[in-house]
């Protein structure tokens, strides 16, 4: 088996977890304040506790979401290791800087001036 | 009891990787000088592997002659920390300490835990650094000065050790 192709099956549960908008929402509250609970995640979700769970699952599966217990309380830290691994494998040093480039000039022209 | 804003957990990260190598191997990647010098950051880490035992980075000479070049003065201890558990090769658990950077040095010890755990064909490698009063250094272990040349991180560097377990080499750079 070719080197890359394990790096594809490890990383297919990751592409599927970041495929839905949830999901990706749930990601971004730990981005900005990480370590939340699940109530904590819940109260900013229109969704059953249930739903949150069955998607907190699905990132934990993925392992962009790693879990700490601290007494009675489940804590929920953004794992940025396989987005991470994604950037590094897959993305030519060279694209890199043009990407950037582009990215700066999105954000200067978004920008409300 | 927590609260919405229970300062110990928004002031600690998380980082995981699975690694396909044995908990010996990734152990020594971590705890000895020559290894820790090959991946990440680079430097060498020296630690006295008992409670109470130092822990010092010291920079190669490429490293420093980088730092020197982009303007950081740069000291021949780069990171310092005290050894608090050790348990190989599951786990080390040491005070932390960023010198090279006057605002870092001044926000003192933070802590930093590395867990490796076996699974079927691989390991896990879970790095807990609590940064409880160290925002300067929470911003560059999470790789957020990573475009003005201060690095990746943690991510970087655990992206970096799997590739050379892995592989036998480190990523390009």
């Amino acid at each position: 088996m070719l080197l890359g192709m394990a790096d594809d099956t490890d990383l297919h549960s990751v592409f599927r977890a970041l495929a839905d908008p949830t999901r990706r929402f749930l990601l971004d509250l730990l981005f900005e304040r990480d370590g939340r609970t699940l109530t904590e995640l819940e109260s900013e979700l229109a969704m059953s506790r249930f739903g949150v769970m069955k998607h907190l699952k699905v990132l934990e599966e993925a392992d962009l979401v790693v879990t700490r217990r601290s007494g009675r309380e489940k804590h929920h830290f953004l794992n940025p290791v396989p987005i991470r691994l994604i950037h590094d494998r897959w993305i030519d040093k060279y694209t890199e800087r043009n990407v950037s480039a582009l990215l700066d000039l999105k954000n200067q022209l978004e920008e409300p001036s | 009891m927590t609260t919405a804003t229970d300062p110990a957990t928004a002031t600690t990260q998380v980082y995981r990787v699975y690694i396909k190598a044995t908990p010996e191997a990734i152990w020594t990647a971590i705890t000895d000088p020559e290894w820790t010098n090959r991946y990440g950051y680079t430097g060498y880490s020296h630690y006295d592997l008992r409670p109470g035992g130092a822990l010092k980075v010291v920079p190669n000479e490429e490293f420093k002659a980088g730092a020197e070049s982009q303007g950081f003065p740069c000291p021949d201890v780069i990171v310092d920390g005290e050894v608090i558990e050790v348990d190989p090769p599951r786990k080390l658990v040491t005070t932390w300490r960023m010198l090279m950077d006057p605002a870092m040095a001044a926000e003192g010890f933070t802590k930093l835990t590395y867990e490796i755990e076996q699974h079927d064909g691989s390991c896990s490698l879970t790095v807990t650094h609590d940064l409880a009063g160290a925002p300067t250094l929470a911003a560059m272990v999470a790789g957020e000065g990573e475009a003005q040349g201060a690095g990746g991180g943690h991510a970087w560097i655990l992206s970096d050790l799997k590739s050379l377990l892995e592989t036998g080499t480190p990523l390009a750079g």
